[in-house]
């Protein structure tokens, strides 16, 4: 590659996250969905999702539990649980780089944010993951605070509402990760079998490790507009088998069609339909 | 006839292949070689060491999965009698990559469960190469039931590069069928005993691949991913997967030092394929006193400890370090 193409990356990419960073004190944020032009404030008010094409743009696990619970409610646990890179691991870069990164980035200490809560009043445990902290991977930290809900919310006799954004078991942490997979599902059979209610809602994307543990095993699940969920990811599957896989191929709308998650609700109406499924399933 | 051998294998097996025409010309009577023959065996034997008895990570996942490699449908012959195969999962169709059913280890009537990798070509087309589809994850919850319902312990055989990736395998949940399978697995009330054979590969294995006691055969691999697959997330395929087999911790020496896996079983030098039946052997050795010391615990308790077992993996830290001493 000539020299000077690559001087016009870089300074095409420069104009990129210079645009990126103007975006919090801007006016106007560029649709990913429809390329329209949305006023920021607008968006705001509409939860962040595009009134043009009903693009549900990631959000933040603060910004979810704003969302979704009562005004102040939330009562955050474990909050300063910190992964301790178990393995030494070093790809790219060290593992302990991305996490002071990702812990910058979202003023997080790992993927999870649990606490108690209140939903019109109603008490529930509440765990969220963020995507932004290393693709909302589950590693053991992620794990044992999702485990710890469950067993509160047992304990305490109240439902667990999980809301994941995931790319799945965190590489970075081995086999610690994937056994994180057989931790919370043990947790949630305990309180499944306790005869209390488990919603998840899964957003975009949500895949791997946790659509093939927690996430999918609850009394109902609910997924955002379009979102990605599925167990395997898409470009693992088209080298697999080596077809171009269909249009909508793990959408939510497809999850739905095929009979693997029960509704799709937008996220304006997410604390509404989650508070009237409590009204049945809560005690 | 041409071995077959991985490259770190090759100066071992050309220098097995001249001592077995040596000895052919020996036998010939053509020319007297006895000294050559002795001197080369001795360098066979040295060699020999030189390549497996420091074995990288690499190496050992490509020795678990040499095509050699005694399968589970090996250790059903080697290891228990009177096996009856249960097919299906009531609702779609057998999916043959997971077998299981009925059988005897010497006296004790057990469930046995696992994934089924070929011997040869027209097996692993027909099973899949080890990789269930859903279906395959909903006949071992199936399996698991029974087990539990008639109060015979679960040996499950763990040896699958994953579950399958495909669009139909989406179609019909394989991430919700992974789930409850493990989901399943966690509350058996029946001791559990998992033997790592080969391949453990992510989710796909983890399904039926822990338990009361999980055995590892010395060059099996556990993995959160294919050493392939992290590589090519984590380095771009910049980076082979040699070096992220390295990183992933996948071992069982490792997995044991982690507190992940309960007991190792020792392979011959270059793997199990050289002496399968002694690997058998051992394998059942273990198998048995784990199920003799489960069986001395209890059943009342098993789900709890087995929980309790789940509950103490992961390390992780709750407070900030103090910034003085």
């Amino acid at each position: 590659m000539p020299i000077g193409d690559w001087f016009k990356k870089e300074q095409k990419d420069d104009t990129q996250s210079a645009a990126k960073r103007a975006v919090p004190d801007g006016v106007w944020e560029k649709c990913p969905g429809c390329n329209e032009a949305l006023f920021i404030k607008e968006l705001e008010r509409n939860h962040m999702v595009c009134s043009k094409c009903d693009y549900h743009f990631p959000i933040s696990a603060q910004m979810r539990i704003e969302d979704l619970t009562d005004h102040g409610s939330f009562e955050e646990l474990w909050v300063e649980m910190h992964s301790e890179d178990p393995l030494h691991f070093i790809g790219v870069k060290a593992y302990t780089l991305s996490l002071d990164k990702a812990k910058k980035t979202t003023g997080l200490k790992d993927a999870a944010v649990c606490g108690r809560a209140l939903i019109d009043g109603r008490s529930v445990a509440l765990g969220v993951l963020d995507f932004k902290f290393i693709g909302g991977s589950m590693g053991a930290v992620v794990g044992e605070k999702i485990t710890r809900i469950i067993e509160l919310a047992t304990e305490e006799k109240v439902p667990v509402i999980t809301v994941s954004s995931s790319g799945g078991a965190r590489m970075q942490e081995g086999m610690i990760s994937l056994m994180q997979m057989a931790k919370t599902s043990a947790a949630v059979a305990r309180h499944s079998a306790a005869g209390l209610p488990y919603i998840s809602v899964l957003a975009n994307p949500t895949t791997g490790g946790v659509t093939a543990s927690f996430a999918t095993l609850a009394d109902i699940i609910i997924a955002e507009p379009k979102a990605l969920i599925g167990f395997a990811g898409p470009r693992v599957i088209e080298q697999t088998i080596k077809q171009k896989l269909p249009k909508d191929f793990q959408t939510a709308e497809f999850n739905l069609q095929h009979g693997q998650i029960d509704m799709i609700v937008d996220r304006a109406n997410m604390k509404r339909v989650i508070s009237r499924l409590i009204d049945y399933i809560g005690s | 006839m041409k071995r077959f051998a991985y490259d770190f294998e090759r100066p071992l097996v050309q220098l097995e292949t001249k001592l077995e025409e040596m000895k052919k010309l020996e036998s010939a009577e053509k020319e007297d070689i006895a000294a050559d023959i002795c001197y080369l065996e001795e360098q066979i034997q040295k060699l020999r060491m030189r390549t497996y008895s420091k074995l990288t990570a690499w190496q050992k996942v490509q020795l678990a999965r040499h095509p050699n490699r005694p399968k589970m449908v090996d250790y059903i012959e080697a290891i228990f009698t009177d096996f009856i195969e249960l097919h299906g999962d009531r609702a779609f169709k057998d999916d043959s990559s997971i077998t299981g059913g009925f059988a005897r280890l010497d006296d004790e009537k057990v469930m046995i469960l696992g994934h089924q990798k070929g011997r040869n070509t027209k097996e692993n087309i027909a099973w899949n190469f080890g990789m269930p589809n859903p279906e395959g994850y909903r006949k071992a919850i199936r399996i698991m039931r029974l087990a539990d319902k008639f109060g015979l312990p679960l040996i499950t055989f763990v040896d699958t590069p994953g579950a399958h990736p495909g669009i139909g395998a989406e179609e019909r949940g394989q991430a919700v069928a992974i789930a409850e399978s493990i989901m399943e697995l966690s509350g058996l009330k029946v001791p559990v005993i998992v033997s790592v054979i080969g391949e453990g590969g992510s989710g796909g294995a983890l399904a039926i691949g822990f338990g009361d006691r999980i055995i590892m055969l010395e060059n099996s691999y556990y993995s959160v991913i294919t050493p392939e697959g992290c590589a090519s997330i984590l380095w771009d395929g910049a980076v082979s997967a040699e070096r992220a087999a390295e990183v992933l911790g996948l071992t069982a020496d490792k997995l044991l030092e982690l507190g992940i896996i309960d007991t190792i079983v020792k392979e011959p030098l270059g793997g199990a394929h050289h002496a399968p039946a002694l690997v058998a052997r051992n394998l059942k050795k273990e198998i048995v006193s784990a199920l003799d010391e489960l069986k001395a615990a209890g059943q009342e308790s098993l789900a709890d400890k087995r929980y309790e077992k789940l509950r103490s993996i992961g390390h992780y830290a709750e407070h900030l370090k103090a910034l003085t001493k």
